[in-house]
């Protein structure tokens, strides 16, 4: 948008050829366009092909890597991954040239007297394992914490969980999912007892409807969005887009429906009215398989320090239900949510046809709310309203944004409550946790410390000391972002980053340790449909860069812990995954083995009797189902899962007098999350240089306001300039705007709002209160 | 100025005589499928005129049996 017009156009061709090849991928299985694929690569090469998942999003596609002479230097799709059957996104054709950026760290630096200066990995290491003894000695050891992301590796969060959690014994363990993936975990064990979805990719074969609940696909999940694109060819199924910004989604879609920020909850249970009112319930199914439940309202929204939250879960009637639901007829709810009466029943007359199969999808739309935990269990009604559920293309499916936020943060359990399997809350689970890793279970402690959030407060207040940042920016990714990067420079605190680039959270680190990247080492990560997929290590690290799990293993060792860090460096990852599948043994949620996971393009979770489980919870395809029915929610005592009153609920601050815009932030297609890899890829920097703003053109006119003009955005938090986007690529409803947040020249988060799901603990990053004006 | 991408689908052995018709026309560039025949057409025009243009081209190339529209994109010819 930004950049001169060839390159824009040269890439825009890519794109349309991408897109085309998209499609030919999804209607004609196995077919190769070898030459494009092959376009770019060095004359005569040798090139030896290896495969593994891609680095970027959580769909997880298989790619191909192209080696030669020790460097990664080409991408394609692979043919025999079912994820995306040869296709790659943009991302993830440039993906290897992430790994040869100019800046690349490539030794470990510490801050002297405000400078960084070279050391040794060893000398490194030592200080890292001396400052986390001398601060637990004198601050406790719950001043020591550990914050990772969705990619680190499944060997990654395992060990970082079994240092912390399992040897000195905090529960400090958080990561970046918290800020994208919380709402949906919780929405998962609220409804059913147990998290991720229950069906699959393959639901996308077999549904007619899909309804993308501000879920900006096109742009977010291109290779899934083509395959939705390809059964529209094929079979004529019908896409909506229901979001509160025109994207391209929107233009792709059959219908597109805009709703008022934070409406979405009133629109869903205008959805389930419409479904009891027309007699559309599956009445055995509901009999069968489901309860009713309502918990406690009027919840806050975790703005002040040490907020917490316990909800009080209640059963209640059907009837009890249906009577709530009363204050949802799509004529009241228009008047909240601005979308039509007419649309509200168009889109409950989709889920409620008994002939017609639904997909919903969504990721950061209904996850990043300060009702996250309510959305999720809301668009979960709805399709345990009409048994719409765990069957092939009837699918209430939740998306994820990181190659193993899954994997990692919720199977491997690096968030405060979690452990590998269950919770530290529960003495079995710590039992046999402890048991696994070779510790005391006293060293576990049954308290949750500090979610995400709370935990930077803990840092600003001094409550935590010592941080180690592995594999994410929070630097850039925090809400409200200014108090917490002032928090990481007090006096007192030690911050320890380990990238692969200087980034803004490298700038606040008293260490920076270098890490090995994807393919430069060996390691696995979890799809979206619970798949995972093994790679090897293909190329070697520069400099003394080495694996986040390998840095981990070191200090573990410095600490006192050989005996729980046994460990060879050789064979390293094989017996942590080895260790790992202890964890999830059972028709529940076994692990295919190692050997499984090199053979395939990974494999789904439950692995049982050597098949992976596509649709769990239905007692045709899941062998855990025990209940003698045909559909089995065993997550749950009882085997019901559960239909959630919720209620719609304002977002934490509003438009107002002097505040009067609603402003949202999230993601462009060039780049992932913070840029910190694309923006080092020239194609992708070039075609998306630098954070921008949309506007409505309404807005924009009334304000004079063009294309490429400053504007000043203003919010209770501060200000900031961007650039304005005016009919660009997404248009805003009026009185609204949005701003990517990738652009780290351009913080968007200094001036967001640190409000978050009281259940989830997950930020709100899409709704606060801003005023606009030409700067 | 428009760009846009097709899927084009030959008539029965005719899919080496569609890369060349299509490859003879200056805003045209064409990826064929290794294995199907399939051929990914990109067109790049200057105007909507010039596109419309360009189709019927296309659209007269007798060894074409489907032409279809999978994207189009229409980008300023400045900043």
């Amino acid at each position: 948008m930004f950049t001169s017009t060839t390159n824009r156009r040269d890439f825009i061709k890519k794109m349309a050829k991408l897109s085309a090849i998209t499609a030919a991928v999804s209607m004609f299985p196995g077919i190769l366009f070898a030459e494009e694929q092959e376009r770019g690569l060095p004359k005569d090469a040798n090139l030896d092909w290896k495969k593994a998942p891609c680095r970027f999003c959580g769909v997880g596609c298989g790619v191909l890597v192209g080696v030669e002479k020790g460097k990664a230097v080409a991408v394609k799709g692979d043919p025999k991954s079912t994820v995306n059957k040869g296709l790659c996104c943009v991302k993830g054709y440039h993906s290897v040239m992430a790994m040869y950026g100019n800046d690349r760290l490539t030794k470990p630096l510490v801050k002297k007297n405000g400078t960084y200066v070279e050391t040794t990995m060893d000398e490194a290491l030592d200080l890292i394992a001396s400052k986390m003894k001398e601060t637990i000695n004198d601050h406790g050891k719950d001043a020591v914490s550990i914050y990772g992301s969705g990619q680190w590796t499944i060997p990654d969060g395992y060990v970082a969980s079994k240092l912390f959690k399992g040897c000195i014994g905090t529960n400090n363990v958080e990561a970046n999912a918290r800020l994208c993936m919380a709402s949906a975990v919780t929405g998962f064990l609220t409804s059913f007892g147990l998290d991720e979805p229950m069906g699959c990719y393959e639901d996308i074969d077999h549904a007619d409807v899909f309804v993308l609940w501000g879920n900006n696909m096109a742009e977010m999940h291109p290779v899934l969005f083509s395959r939705l694109l390809d059964q529209r060819l094929k079979r004529g199924v019908k896409i909506i887009d229901f979001a509160t910004r025109t994207t391209r989604t929107s233009m792709a879609a059959d219908k597109s429906i805009l709703f008022l920020p934070q409406t979405d909850l009133a629109v869903a249970n205008a959805i389930c009215y419409e479904i009891i009112k027309n007699n559309w319930v599956n009445k055995s199914f509901v009999e069968k398989h489901c309860n009713f439940s309502k918990g406690l309202t009027n919840m806050g929204y975790g703005l002040e320090d040490k907020y917490k939250f316990t909800d009080k879960p209640e059963k209640i009637s059907f009837e009890a239900y249906k009577t709530f639901l009363e204050d949802y007829t799509p004529e009241k709810v228009e008047k909240i949510s601005g979308v039509s009466a007419k649309d509200i029943k168009y889109m409950a007359a989709y889920y409620g046809d008994p002939n017609k199969k639904v997909m919903s999808l969504w990721c950061m739309g209904p996850n990043q709310h300060s009702r996250g935990t309510w959305m999720n269990n809301l668009i979960y009604n709805i399709h345990l309203l009409t048994g719409k559920i765990s069957t092939p293309g009837n699918s209430p499916f939740s998306l994820t944004g990181q190659p193993s936020a899954c994997g990692t943060v919720r199977e491997v359990g690096t968030l405060t409550h979690k452990l590998p399997h269950g919770v530290v809350m529960n003495k079995k689970h710590r039992e046999f946790a402890a048991k696994i890793w070779d510790v005391p279970v006293e060293n576990i402690d049954p308290k949750p410390t500090y979610h995400t959030v709370e935990m930077f407060r803990a840092l600003d207040r001094g409550d935590i000391r010592f941080m180690w940042i592995q594999v994410t920016n929070p630097m850039v990714t925090m809400p409200k972002l200014k108090r917490y990067r002032d928090a990481a420079k007090k006096e007192g605190r030690f911050i320890v980053v380990s990238d692969i680039y200087p980034t803004p959270t490298t700038d606040i680190a008293d260490v920076i340790l270098p890490s090995a990247m994807w393919i430069e080492r060996e390691g696995m990560y979890g799809n979206s449909e619970r798949r995972t997929q093994y790679f090897e290590q293909m190329v070697e690290p520069p400099g003394e860069a080495i694996s986040d799990t390998w840095q981990l293993v070191e200090v573990a060792k410095r600490l006192g812990y050989e005996k729980q860090f046994y460990y060879n460096k050789e064979t390293h990852i094989e017996e942590i995954y080895a260790e790992y599948r202890k964890h999830h043994e059972g028709k529940k949620h076994n692990m295919a083995p190692l050997k499984v996971l090199k053979e395939n393009s990974g494999m789904q979770w439950p692995y049982v009797d050597g098949k992976p489980t596509k649709w769990r919870f239905n007692s045709k395809y899941d062998p855990a189902c025990s209940n003698g029915e045909t559909f089995h929610f065993y997550g749950k005592p009882d085997g019901k899962a559960i239909i959630w009153q919720r209620p719609y609920e304002p977002a934490a601050e509003e438009p107002d007098a002097e505040y009067p815009y609603w402003l949202n932030t999230g993601r462009v297609v060039e780049h992932w999350h913070t840029g910190s890899m694309t923006r080092r890829i020239p194609v992708l920097h070039k075609a998306m240089p630098h954070g921008y703003v949309e506007l409505n053109p309404d807005d924009a006119k009334r304000l004079q306001i063009q294309t490429g003009d400053r504007v000043k955005l203003t919010t209770r938090r501060g200000e900031i300039i961007l650039p304005a986007s005016v009919n660009q690529r997404g248009v805003p409803a009026p009185m609204q705007v949005f701003v990517p947040f990738f652009d780290e020249n351009m913080l968007i988060n200094d001036i967001t709002l640190d409000s978050f799901c009281p259940i989830s603990k997950e930020p709100d990053y899409k709704k606060c209160a801003v005023n606009i004006e030409k700067a | 100025m428009p760009i846009k991408s097709y899927l084009a689908h030959p008539h029965k052995d005719k899919k080496e005589e569609l890369i060349s018709a299509i490859s003879q026309l200056k805003q045209c560039e064409v990826v064929p499928a290794e294995n199907r025949d399939i051929l990914v057409v990109v067109t790049e025009t200057n105007s909507k005129e010039e596109e419309d243009d360009l189709r019927l081209k296309l659209e007269t190339i007798s060894s074409l049996k489907l032409l279809a529209m999978v994207s189009g994109f229409d980008t300023p010819q400045k900043n």
